[in-house]
């Protein structure tokens, strides 16, 4: 059963994909025509994509649909959000249903080469951290030796801890569970010493769960590496260049110093980086199709890349993360924006 | 002089008899071990009936409050619900919106609360569902009238719920019935149907044939055909409901008399006639528990379209708790859906009850 399906999904998809193939830009037209684009998004995961009390999405990847949108067809408005499960997130694009996939999704070889995706970006570098209460006195993972580490089952993180253990020589004896609840609460029951996950979600559990956060430290090691980043389905060059474009221009703006509030005085710059992304200088926006105001249009409605990690998951918010690895380059991170020129 | 006893002369029953005392000992102290069982009972109560009050009532924030008001208090924290209540019950239908989905709401359960009535059992009602699902349909799409046209993908929280349960069962009832007179016919390649469908259809959960509708469906279709994912799930839940209705119809089927069907024969009806006037009345009848049962877990059911992304009652209170401020009180978020469920399975099968009392009345004087 299984294998007959992944055949027949197999067989959908590259149907598709030679059939998208023969119309290349059908994807920008398609949004043209329909006037707003279809971005998948997680069904509830706070800073980066879920509901507020009113019912309108925010986050960092819903963000991300919303500077699309404004780049596309000028009005961040117009976007539609479909929520979708871990399994759900690759046949939706893969079938058409979705225009893009911005859903903290890892982006990895085997998701590129044989599920006929393309990872357009990276827009935020997650990785496995660990957290241990701060009254234990350790400062680095390596001092975690024969410590009981909780830890869910069934993830990636279960291989990458025992991976990271082995290659350094330690022993350590694991606490698995199976959901996110028992695990947590596990570690503030003070079941382990430890606790690992991806450093955003320690940040948030420290945020939101802890009695008092300030009890709790989450160790410098990152010990996987988990870029997660917008996709979108081949065969459409055109639509993978916009959203690749619009991403790298998010992360050149705020290099610049474009921000939403003075992006009117920044017009009339004579830097001709900041004039190619929001005065039109070179045609930029012509050459991926789309209107001479779209990076403008992107800042003033969305902002750059620093304002929108702040307003969804920065120190400012419940979440309280570091930009850590998701700095600009200049400023000791790895975002590093291709140049738009 | 000595007093004789008449003993015709009616006198007080033994104090130990009567009233209190007597429904003490008979009801829990009958035996040395349900005196036992009485005073364990007693004892588990009183360890467990304080802290739950306190946690439910008397610790609790009961009013709007900030999440740190509910950080310093030790018991639960309604204030979460009063936060998050609207995008609990009516998901990520537009907020300004929400009047709609409410009366929606309001028309359906009055329509549903009508029929259970048995004095309007009459052709009007139908003619009522039938107004009331165009109201609905309009107050809940729109686009009519000056309303905004609301697309399915955003209909959510406990309308989704009620309109899934509702559809569900309404037409995955006539469905049942009709697989299981399949399943009980003469002719060969009905029954190998109805067989092989109920079969098939009871052998996979419900999370598998929703998996199916929402992931393999798509990639069957040409590219460009979009079907929206709430009709999709909403044809799985039909599907499944349709084949465990079957089974229950199918009991009742078999437990009327072959001679009431030999009788209709020697009258001259056809199968039809007989099947609606003289089987399916009483073959229904016997199998009113089993029926209500099934409505109950399609109801319940329901909640499994969470996993494919539809943000039914339990989706949306996974999102309200998912917000990092209020996420401690996950719980308070599970609770009130809990209640929400509790109160409409409970109305449901309390219908249950006194709908046998009143069918099954020439029965019991049996």
């Amino acid at each position: 059963m299984n294998k007959l399906a992944s055949i027949l999904a197999g067989a959908a998809v590259a149907t598709m994909a030679v059939v998208s193939t023969a119309n290349a830009g059908a994807v920008l037209n398609a949004i043209k025509q329909k006037d707003f684009i279809q971005c998948g998004v997680n069904t509830g995961l706070a800073g980066f994509g879920i509901p507020d009390s009113q019912g309108n999405w925010t986050g960092l990847d819903v963000d991300f649909c919303r500077a699309l949108a404004a780049a596309v067809l000028g009005d961040s408005k117009k976007v539609k959000f479909t929520p979708l499960s871990a399994p759900q997130r690759f046949t939706a694009l893969q079938s058409g249903e979705i225009d893009v996939l911005s859903r903290n999704t890892t982006i990895t070889l085997t998701r590129d080469a044989s599920l006929g995706l393309h990872g357009a970006g990276v827009w935020y570098y997650d990785g496995q951290g660990f957290m241990v209460p701060k009254k234990l006195n350790v400062k680095s993972a390596k001092e975690l030796k024969d410590a009981e580490i909780c830890v869910q089952s069934g993830t990636t993180t279960e291989l990458n801890l025992s991976d990271y253990f082995r290659a350094n020589n330690m022993t350590f004896k694991p606490v698995v569970f199976a959901t996110l609840d028992e695990f947590k609460t596990a570690y503030f029951n003070e079941r382990c010493q430890a606790m690992t996950t991806d450093a955003s979600s320690l940040a948030a559990l420290r945020a939101a769960d802890a009695r008092n956060p300030e009890d709790h430290v989450i160790l410098p090691e990152i010990i996987s590496k988990e870029p997660l980043g917008p996709m979108v389905r081949r065969g459409d060059d055109e639509w993978f260049a916009i959203v690749k474009w619009v991403l790298n221009t998010a992360l050149e703006a705020e290099e610049y110093g474009i921000t939403q509030a003075n992006v009117d005085s920044m017009k009339a710059s004579t830097n001709p980086n900041v004039a190619r992304i929001i005065a039109n200088r070179d045609e930029m926006g012509v050459k991926l199709g789309l209107s001479p105001e779209w990076g403008y249009n992107m800042i003033k409605q969305v902002g750059n890349y620093g304002e929108i990690f702040e307003r969804n998951v920065g120190t400012s918010t419940k979440l309280k993360l570091d930009r850590g690895l998701n700095a600009q380059w200049s400023k000791g991170g790895i975002m590093y924006g291709t140049p738009a020129r | 002089m000595t007093t004789l006893v008449d003993p015709s002369a009616p006198t007080a029953a033994p104090r130990d008899n009567i009233g209190v005392v007597e429904w003490l000992r008979t009801r829990l102290f009958s035996s040395p071990g349900n005196t036992i069982l009485t005073l364990a009972t007693l004892v588990l109560l009183w360890f467990v009936l304080p802290p739950m009050a306190n946690w439910f009532v008397l610790d609790a924030v009961w009013w709007a409050a900030p999440p740190e008001v509910c950080r310093a208090a030790e018991g639960a924290c309604w204030a979460m619900i009063h936060e998050k209540h609207r995008l609990i019950i009516f998901g990520r239908y537009p907020y300004a919106e929400h009047w709609r989905p409410f009366v929606a709401m309001l028309v359906l359960i009055g329509l549903i609360g009508g029929s259970t009535n048995r004095r309007f059992w009459r052709r009007e009602l139908a003619v009522a569902w039938a107004a009331g699902m165009v109201v609905m349909g309009v107050l809940m799409w729109g686009g009519v009238f000056g309303l905004t046209f609301v697309e399915t993908a955003l209909w959510g929280g406990l309308p989704l719920t009620l309109i899934l349960t509702t559809v569900g069962i309404v037409v995955a009832f006539p469905l049942g019935i009709i697989l299981a007179l399949g399943r009980q016919s003469q002719m060969p390649i009905i029954r190998t149907l109805s067989v092989v469908y109920i079969e098939l259809i009871r052998g996979v959960p419900l999370v598998s044939l929703l998996f199916m509708a929402s992931f393999m469906f798509p990639l069957f279709m040409p590219s460009g055909v979009q079907i929206s994912s709430l009709l999709r799930a909403q044809v799985a839940i039909i599907l499944f409901a349709g084949a465990y209705l079957a089974e229950v119809v199918r009991g009742g089927l078999q437990a009327v008399p072959r001679g009431q069907v030999e009788a209709a024969r020697s009258l001259g009806l056809g199968y039809w006639p007989t099947m609606w006037k003289i089987v399916l009345p009483q073959a229904i009848r016997m199998v009113i528990p089993g029926i209500v049962n099934s409505f109950i877990s399609t109801f319940k059911d329901t909640s499994l379209v969470a996993i494919v992304s539809l943000t039914d009652l339990m989706l949306a209170a996974r999102q309200a708790v998912g917000d990092p401020a209020w996420r401690a009180y996950g719980l308070e978020g599970y609770v009130f859906i809990g209640l929400i469920y509790l109160i409409f399975c409970y109305l449901m099968s309390r219908y249950s009850q006194r709908l046998e009392v009143q069918l099954y009345t020439g029965r019991q004087r049996l």
